[in-house]
Order: structure tokens, then C-alpha cells, then sequence
């Protein structure tokens, strides 16, 4: 098992997800699937081969430190669930106490 | 969240009890807003105080599609800050996506740095009571500034017990670099002024560099302090509390101070010292409890997949380098020489935050001593009147220059000479302006002195026979009633020689 129930239990509180027991155990089986496939890369990784973090071999891509148009605040918030005072309107924020 | 048996605050210690028992450990960790035109990876604007939201698009609100460009200015303005840190450059380095649940940045993470910053491995030093410390820089890294969210509901304007936030995202995507020092050991009771003569002198230096404009109160400057302590002599340090929300010098100075003493008092009953977050107020200057803080795993950092690896080339480093402007230390250790003033003198002025002012002040013609003099005394008490910055005094330095000139020539005296600036002040115009209005210039009209100095002996005769019989010294009682008489509006000291001439002591 390559992530544990625990660490399933942590990211879950990370990410402020209430989750319950059984779904710890169904997410945690799932995950390992999903890992165990991506870690199947690994077994290709041979020494020699730098890790790559870019498909594409370029560096240095800049752009001028000049302005160009925003959207404006009614276009931005358009697509918004919940918008007041022109600002995003969030539900309250998970803090833990 | 909050463990009683391990966080007992126990019994108040005082400072000066605490760093005697207890060695502090401080690092900074000092975030400055760049100030270029466009975004770290878009070209919205990054005007401070817009309305909401008006400077967004959709890289900044991580729009499916979108994909961050790096802006070349932010990355040389950097390097600029490193190379006058005394940093190494990286040749080759990335950026990395900072993962976390907040809406402070609608990406759901922060574009930064974590394993490979820009710059490393530098130093900056500062002057503490006359003694120089060098902070040892760790690193220097760029990354994006976060939205603001505003709470509403609950406590006014805190997080807990909201019932909902708003976010604007103006501020997310603007440049900011953060500048990470080594831990800062022993320094003893004078970590609390270290800490703050560190900000300053960063804040100083970033300025120098024409980066950003460093306004703490605005937020371009933000700092977060780290501190520790053990017991003296021991060869551990102790863990360490990240004080947030620390928005002025002062309050740098204040935060490492009631810290130092908080987790004194905590092991002095037992307790242990919690690696936590916590939020420095302004009011009472301490600090109280915030979240836990995340271990850096938690924050799952990889390397950003939408920016491709920077690799600075050397001569473009060393082009940064040879336009570096003159550091502050250097330019302070100058004007000091110019000036001929004491390490005291130049304290007082940078404490003051009239080094620009007198320079200015000395460049528009005023003695060096003229000028120190007017913007530490005159102007201070004046500035603290009002409760503003020196600076923001509705008085030009071209304008301390021409009444210093004013009095040196003899047109105004002292006493005449504050009125002037009252009338500057006030707005009444130029100091030239204000002595014509105000009829304010010194009576030089022989005539008119000679008179009030004649009537002046003759309404006191006995002190006038004091001084014909040698006591000069009775002569202040004369030329107070001349003054007197002229409304204040004579020269003190010619006055005086008038005086001793007409009774043949001069």
C-alpha cells in the first residue's frame, strides 16, 4: 500500500473535508490505485536521465513589465457563484479551533 | 486549540529578568511588494487602493486556459535586492506551486519558490547602539502576492465566527519577494532592537534599489518574526512561535520584546513553548494565539509545471551589478563625513527620518548644522504636533533652506524665524512671501533701535549705572525691554552691542 488510511485522514484535513470513516477507507483504496499506476513511471527512471519538470527544453520565457487591459470587476465576478461589494463572495472559511 | 498543560502562561517576567535567564533566537522573515508597473505573471496593473477587483484577468484568477508569463523586471529587481544582500545568484533555478485550501488565492496555490530561491546566502549588516551585527541572509526568493479577504459577520473583521468572506484578488499576482534571514543568535537583550534595525535598514536598502516603496502601513512591507529561546548556556535552541502581522518598526521592536517575555514566563512554569502562529496586536502589544502552524510537507510543493526554469545569465547579473546604486550604509557613512556630524547626530536624523530632509535641506544652501537643527527640533516638535511624518510637513526643504538663509543674513532672528514657519505652515506662502506679508523682517532702522535703546536706559537707570560701571552682564535686562518695545523684531545680539556702545562699554 503506497498511502495510508492516516495519510488519506490528512490531506482530508488539509483540505478542510469532513470525511467519514468508511469513505477513509474507500478513498484510501482508491488512491492507491491511482498512485500505484502514476509510480509505474519510476520503473522507467534509470540513471542518467535528469528529472524533467518541463515538457518543453526552454528557459528564461519573459514578458515586458508592460500593462495591458483587465477585465474590470464586472466581467471578472460575471461567472462568480456569489458576488457582493465587487468581490467574490467565498462561504466561511474552515479554521480549525 | 489552545493546550493548557503546555501553554500555561505562568507568572509575568519581565524583560530585562528573561533575556538574563534566557537566550533569544530571531530570524525574520520580510515580505516586500516589487513595485513594477504589471503582475508577476500577467499585465494587470498593481495600483494600490483600486476599486475590488478591478485589475484582474484571467491568468491572476487562474482561469482554466490561462498561463502564467514571468515579468523580466520582477526578476531583475530581484536580483538587484540579492546582489545588494550580498547573495549568490542562481544560474539555474524554478519556480514552485505552494498548495493550500484558502481563497486568498483563487488557483487554489501560490506560485513561489521553496528548494531553489534566486538568490542565497547573503548578508546584511546593521548598527545596533553604536555596535554592527551582520544578519546572515538565507535566502531571497520571489514569488506572487495572495488576494485580500474581508470577513464578514461574527467578531468585526475576524476570520473566526464569520459568517462569509469576500475576496478581492487586486493584490493577487503582484510581485513580492521574501527575504529569509539565518537565525540570529546572540544578540541578548538587544534582540528586540536588532530585529528592528534590520527592518529598517532592509526597508532602507530596498528603497535605495528604487524596487518598491516599501510603505509598511500600506502593506508593500510585511513582516513576519520568528522567536526562541533557551536557557542561557544551553546548546539548544528552543521552538519557535512565527509572529505575524507586525506592521510597523515599532511594532518589530515590540513583538520580539513581549514574545521574548511570553515564553519565559511559559517555561518558567514548566510548560513547553508550541510551534504555532501567532497574531501580534497593535494595541496592547502582545501576542496571542493562531492556527498551528503547517509543516511544509503539508503544503506539497512541486515544481510549477506552467513556467519553465530561469537561468540568469551571468553578464546580465553583472550588468544588475554595475548599476547598483549607492547602498545606504555607504551613502550615510558619506553625507556623516560631509557633514562632520557624531554617530549620535546621524541616529537622531535616521530615527527621525530626516536624512533625505536635511541632505535636501544642505543641497538648497543651508549649513549642515542649520538644517539638522531645524528638521530635529522645530520641525519635529511640530511634525509630532500633528501627529504626521516629517516629510509630510507642508514645508519644502528649498523652504528650511531660505529662512535658515534669512537668519544668517540678519533679517530674521530666531523667535521671527518660527513665525515664518508658521506661516509656511499655514500655507501663507513662501517664507519671502510670509515676511512681506506678515511685516516680519528684523528692525535695522538705526533710527528706530537707537531710540527704543535710548528710552530703554533712561526707564532703568540703575541697571544702566550697573553697566557703565563694567557688569556687561546686566545688559540682558535692556535688551529684553528694546525686544520688548520692537515687538520682538530686533537683532538680540545688535541690540546688545548698541546697548554697551551708548554706555561706553564697547
Amino acid at each position: 500500500m503506497s498511502i495510508t488510511r492516516d495519510e488519506v485522514a490528512h490531506l482530508a484535513r488539509l483540505a478542510r473535508l469532513a470525511l467519514a470513516d468508511d469513505e477513509l477507507d474507500r478513498f484510501a483504496a482508491q488512491l492507491d490505485v491511482i498512485i500505484t499506476a502514476v509510480a509505474r513511471v519510476q520503473e522507467v527512471a534509470a540513471a542518467g536521465i535528469p528529472p524533467t519538470s518541463h515538457a518543453a527544453d526552454l528557459r528564461n520565457v519573459f514578458r515586458d513589465d508592460v500593462i495591458t487591459p483587465s477585465l474590470g470587476a464586472e466581467a471578472a465576478l460575471a461567472q462568480a457563484p456569489a458576488a457582493e461589494q465587487d468581490r467574490f463572495r467565498v462561504p466561511r472559511i474552515g479554521v480549525e479551533d | 486549540m489552545t493546550d493548557s498543560t503546555t501553554t500555561t502562561a505562568g507568572l509575568p517576567v519581565s524583560f530585562d529578568d528573561a533575556v538574563a535567564r534566557y537566550e533569544p533566537v530571531i530570524g525574520l522573515e520580510t515580505h516586500v511588494e516589487l513595485g513594477t508597473a504589471s503582475k508577476m505573471f500577467c499585465g494587470c496593473p498593481t495600483v494600490f487602493g483600486a476599486e475590488p477587483n478591478s485589475g484582474v484577468c484571467p491568468v491572476c484568477l487562474g482561469l482554466p486556459g490561462s498561463l502564467p508569463v514571468i515579468n523580466r523586471a520582477a526578476i531583475e529587481y530581484a536580483i538587484r535586492i540579492g546582489l545588494a544582500l550580498n547573495c549568490s545568484i542562481a544560474s539555474w533555478c524554478r519556480f514552485a506551486r505552494k498548495n493550500y485550501f484558502y481563497p486568498d488565492m483563487p488557483k487554489n496555490f501560490q506560485i513561489s519558490q521553496y528548494d531553489e530561491p534566486l538568490c542565497s546566502d547573503g548578508y546584511l549588516d546593521v548598527e545596533v547602539e553604536g555596535q554592527q551585527v551582520r544578519i546572515g541572509i538565507e535566502r531571497v526568493h520571489l514569488e506572487e502576492d495572495t488576494g485580500k479577504s474581508l470577513h464578514i459577520g461574527g467578531t468585526a473583521g475576524r476570520i473566526h465566527g464569520a459568517d462569509y468572506s469576500l475576496v478581492d484578488y487586486n493584490r493577487a499576482g503582484i510581485p513580492l519577494v521574501e527575504v529569509v534571514t539565518k537565525p540570529i543568535a546572540g544578540t541578548g537583550a538587544l534582540a528586540p532592537a536588532v530585529a528592528r534595525a534590520y527592518v529598517t535598514e532592509l526597508r532602507d536598502l530596498m528603497r535605495a534599489l528604487d524596487v518598491s516603496d516599501v510603505r509598511m502601513e500600506q502593506g508593500s512591507l510585511r513582516c513576519d518574526v520568528n522567536t526562541s529561546i533557551a536557557p542561557a548556556g544551553s546548546d539548544r535552541w528552543g521552538t519557535r512561535t512565527e509572529t505575524k502581522n507586525v506592521n510597523s518598526l515599532r511594532s518589530v521592536e515590540r513583538a520580539v520584546r513581549s514574545e521574548i517575555e511570553r515564553q519565559a514566563a511559559v517555561l518558567d512554569a514548566g510548560g513547553r513553548v508550541i510551534q504555532e502562529t501567532r497574531h501580534f496586536h497593535e494595541d496592547t502589544g502582545s501576542t496571542t494565539s493562531g492556527r498551528s502552524k503547517e509543516e511544509a510537507q503539508d503544503y506539497r510543493y512541486f515544481p510549477e509545471p506552467d513556467l519553465v526554469p530561469l537561468a540568469p545569465a551571468p553578464q546580465w547579473v553583472e550588468e544588475i551589478r554595475a548599476g547598483l546604486p549607492e547602498l545606504p550604509a555607504a551613502r550615510r557613512a558619506r553625507l556623516q563625513a560631509d557633514w562632520d556630524f557624531t554617530d549620535q547626530d546621524m541616529s537622531a536624523l535616521r530615527n527621525a527620518g530626516a536624512l533625505d530632509l536635511v541632505e535636501e535641506t544642505v543641497a538648497a544652501g543651508a549649513s549642515p548644522d542649520q538644517a539638522r537643527n531645524w528638521w530635529l527640533t522645530e520641525l519635529s516638535r511640530r511634525a509630532n504636533e500633528s501627529g504626521v511624518e516629517l516629510s509630510a510637513l507642508p514645508v519644502t526643504p528649498g523652504q528650511v533652506a531660505r529662512i535658515c538663509a534669512l537668519v544668517a543674513a540678519g533679517e530674521l532672528n530666531n523667535k521671527l524665524a518660527r513665525q515664518v514657519l508658521d506661516g509656511v505652515l499655514a500655507g501663507e506662502g513662501s517664507p519671502d512671501e510670509v515676511v512681506a506679508a506678515r511685516g516680519l523682517s528684523v528692525v535695522t532702522d538705526s533710527g528706530v533701535l537707537a531710540a527704543a535703546v535710548d528710552e530703554a536706559i533712561a526707564a532703568n537707570p540703575e541697571i544702566a549705572d550697573k553697566i557703565r560701571g563694567g557688569k556687561a552682564a546686566a545688559a540682558g535686562a535692556l535688551v529684553g525691554a528694546v525686544m520688548k518695545a520692537t515687538r520682538g523684531q530686533a537683532d538680540a545680539a545688535s541690540v546688545r552691542d548698541l546697548i554697551l556702545q551708548r554706555l561706553g562699554q564697547a
